[in-house]
């Protein structure tokens, strides 16, 4: 009788342990390649103005639907959530790349899951390049 | 109904139920694309204010967020944002009243909502020397007494916004005149 109940201890904790081994592979886990993940989710523009860069990011955002939650200039990070009978989080980061250009990247997660479709981060971006194009004619 | 029809109608609903939640499980496609809708969103949540003050107009943005009962979570200056949420109790007796009648019917009793909470952003955007863009979007949840979410979508109704506005027009007066 003892016995059967160690086996039984021993198979939960077994099952537990697993459980957990399993929730923290998640952690780091993704489908894509990070080489393909970040070809995908980035795009280089000519400009050098971070700020109007981030401002122009975050109009975009909101054009989309989204709710911006946070933003950090020093960082160059504006994160929003979209709404609209599921969620969609997205942050978007900048990085200069020499000194005439910004890389923007973006990533974002549909309710559980990651987006890892080029299809939605060529829509932001086309939206991005629209907007930063119309704001450009208007400058001049 | 024989048994066959029933059958079939069964086979029918599950593969319904599994067609939706199959949808549901992916980004829809155009959730990243600029939809038509957008351009008249944006209008009906931007006022343009004649100042070149973004950081009073932001000040007297966060006075009025308080005074409508908005904890603000977040704020970036340089890029004129300012993150705010609120939550309250959506008990509605009319509703409760009404699935419970419904739920006596039916035998089907669905919850009614509890809890509500409303995220919004307001953002300032130069455009000119003399100008300034105040665009305010929110969204809201909507829990029911199960805890289940049950409303995940942006407000777009014009009297939120048309009310929101017209009291920033007060709240910059007062702040203008350190009221």
């Amino acid at each position: 009788m003892r016995t059967h109940g160690a086996v039984i201890s021993g198979l939960i904790l077994a099952l537990t342990l697993n459980a957990c081994a399993a929730k923290q592979k998640e952690i780091l886990r993704t489908k894509e390649s990070q080489v393909k993940l970040r070809s995908m989710q980035s795009r280089v523009f000519d400009m050098s103005d971070r700020n109007r860069l981030l401002r122009t990011i975050i109009a975009t955002m909101q054009d989309l639907g989204f709710v911006i939650e946070k933003a950090d200039e020093i960082l160059g990070v504006v994160s929003g959530t979209k709404r609209s009978g599921y969620t969609l989080r997205m942050t978007v980061s900048i990085r200069p790349r020499g000194r005439t250009q910004m890389i923007v990247r973006s990533n974002a997660q549909y309710n559980l899951q990651t987006v890892e479709d080029p299809e939605p981060y060529q829509q932001f971006f086309a939206a991005l390049s629209k907007a930063l194009f119309l704001e450009a004619q208007q400058v001049e | 109904m024989t048994f066959r029809t029933f059958s079939s109608i069964c086979i029918l609903v599950t593969f319904l139920g599994f067609s939706v939640v199959g949808c549901q499980l992916r980004i829809p496609k155009d959730a990243l694309a600029l939809s038509p809708e957008s351009l008249k969103d944006r209008q009906l949540q931007t006022r343009t204010f004649q100042s070149n003050d973004e950081k009073m107009l932001l000040t007297a943005s966060a006075a009025l967020l308080q005074d409508l009962g908005y904890t603000i979570e977040e704020s970036e200056i340089p890029c004129g944002v300012i993150v705010c949420s609120r939550e309250r109790d959506v008990t509605d007796l009319k509703q409760v009243l009404g699935y419970f009648i419904i739920g006596a019917i039916t035998g089907v009793y669905v919850p009614p909502d509890h809890k509500q909470k409303v995220v919004a952003s307001v953002v300032t955007r130069p455009l000119d020397e003399k100008r300034i863009a105040v665009r305010i979007t929110f969204q809201h949840m909507v829990w029911n007494t199960n805890d289940q979410l049950v409303k995940n979508e942006q407000l777009n109704d014009p009297k939120i916004y048309r009310e929101f506005f017209s009291k920033l027009s007060k709240s910059v007066f007062l702040v203008a005149h350190e009221i």
